[in-house]
């Protein structure tokens, strides 16, 4: 039982460090996923899924931890996006991946898990449905507003930056105003 | 249509709907609904246009920690999997092996980096050539990976003479760096020539090529001579490296005093194919 979950440990650790942004956040995340899932092994029905399953205790975990997390920050709510403009932005383009990786965390969580588990993992649209939780439609639309959204983040210091030197475009308008 | 595969409306005149899109840009339709949404494609610019960002989307994404696929499993998560299967046998021997099997690997990892650090500074071993040829090496990559990551992205100026004028460009390019310089073909790999350009280095003149593949994915392969001009490292040799310097992931090598590096944001061991492709080649 121990090698199979052993040959998932990689995947799980990528994933979770793209999903988290974070390294340690993203071991924590494995850690706990790999001594749930095996404290809970016999749940996992022989000759399932085995990789299937691991990612479903990862999701319910992860969604836990964000609902905490959301828990201790109440009355005090940020909108990622409010505070977008505060996060650093890349100095020049050598920071693609950088600003990438910065763009993905500002996606709400659950639309960022859809989009990894389909482009980086390769799952279906019914496996990333089962894993978590939610009707095909649902992660249709989520894929949907993640790669609409994604664009829009990168696209928007592309912008900034343009070639056209003399920008009309006063600094101040990035702030945005609600 | 088997159940696997999304089922695409066979009704011509009706619209694309971004379902069908996102199930072409993650290779979830059948070979027969790919290939017809692919010909239907040509006629909608639109459409076409949303499928290569998402298609660019994919690729990036694919490529974020690459290198987290290939690190050493750390101890503590393969102390987290030796307890869990513990609970189905007996507890106590397992969990003893586990803290033992993590004990030697956290002690095997200490020695391993006490070592490399070791390799890094000591006095008694490498001498103070050795270590600037090592950073010499380490400033080729970089500014291998600097040139990688502002020109890639340039959408109309991306290279300074292109593929249509390759004889030109060779010729140029070989008198500029002083050294008869050859263009890898890639075409085996995807990736078909897209020009050159001459960049300043430390001893002189360098070149990058830039190759692109069909989805739009750029590789850069810059080379130059690397240390001092003339000096006595022209005879150093180096196997092939890697380095992701400014989140560029590159395979570096030296050979007879000229560096080479090969850069582009895919997957370590696509570029590793394509740095031994480019090696085979020179």
């Amino acid at each position: 039982m121990r090698q199979p979950i052993v040959d998932q440990i990689p995947a799980l650790r990528r994933y979770a460090r793209v999903l988290t942004g974070d390294a340690w956040a993203a071991d924590d995340l494995v850690q706990d996923t790999l001594e749930r899932a095996c404290s809970k092994w016999r749940l996992w029905t022989a000759g399932s899924d085995l990789r299937a399953w691991l990612f479903t205790v990862m999701h319910n975990l992860f969604v836990n931890q964000i609902r905490s997390a959301a828990r201790q920050m109440q009355g005090s709510t940020v909108d990622i996006d409010d505070v977008a403009h505060e996060l650093p932005a890349p100095e020049h383009v050598m920071g693609q991946s950088l600003d990438l990786q910065r763009c993905l965390q500002c996606l709400p969580a659950d639309q960022r898990e859809v989009l990894l588990l389909v482009s980086i993992e390769d799952m279906s649209y019914a496996e990333v449905a089962k894993i978590t939780g939610t009707p095909i439609g649902t992660v249709m639309s989520r894929l949907s507003r993640a790669r609409s959204r994604l664009q829009t983040l990168l696209d928007a210091p592309a912008r900034s930056a343009g070639p056209n030197p003399i920008s009309s475009t006063p600094v101040s308008t990035l702030h945005r105003i609600k | 249509m088997t159940d696997g595969h999304i089922i695409m409306n066979s009704t011509p005149l009706q619209a694309l709907t971004e379902d069908q899109l996102h199930a072409y840009v993650d290779g979830q339709l059948s070979p027969v609904d790919h290939a017809a949404l692919q010909a239907r494609l040509a006629h909608e610019p639109l459409a076409q246009a949303t499928v290569l960002k998402w298609q660019q989307q994919r690729s990036a994404l694919r490529c974020l920690y690459q290198d987290v696929l290939i690190d050493p499993i750390p101890a503590p998560l393969m102390a987290a999997t030796q307890h869990g299967t513990a609970s189905q046998q007996n507890v106590n021997p397992w969990r003893r092996w586990g803290g033992m099997a993590a004990g030697v690997l956290m002690a095997f990892s200490v020695g391993w980096l006490a070592n490399s650090a070791w390799n890094g500074q000591s006095p008694l071993q490498p001498s103070s050539a050795v270590v600037a040829k090592a950073r010499a090496a380490q400033d080729f990559v970089h500014q291998a990976s600097f040139a990688h990551a502002v020109y890639t992205p340039e959408v109309r100026h991306p290279v300074e003479v292109t593929a249509a004028e390759q004889d030109h460009l060779v010729q140029w390019l070989s008198k500029r760096v002083g050294k008869p310089l050859k263009v890898p073909h890639l075409g085996a790999q995807g990736y078909e020539l897209v020009g050159g350009r001459l960049l300043p280095g430390e001893a002189g003149a360098r070149a990058q090529f830039m190759f692109q593949n069909a989805t739009g994915i750029r590789i850069t392969l810059y080379l130059g001579a690397i240390g001092k001009a003339g000096g006595g490292d022209g005879t150093r040799e180096t196997g092939f490296n890697f380095a992701t310097e400014a989140a560029i992931p590159s395979f570096y090598w030296i050979d007879q005093g000229f560096g080479y590096a090969l850069s582009g944001l895919v997957p370590r061991a696509e570029l590793m194919q394509l740095a031994e492709a480019v090696y085979r080649q020179l």
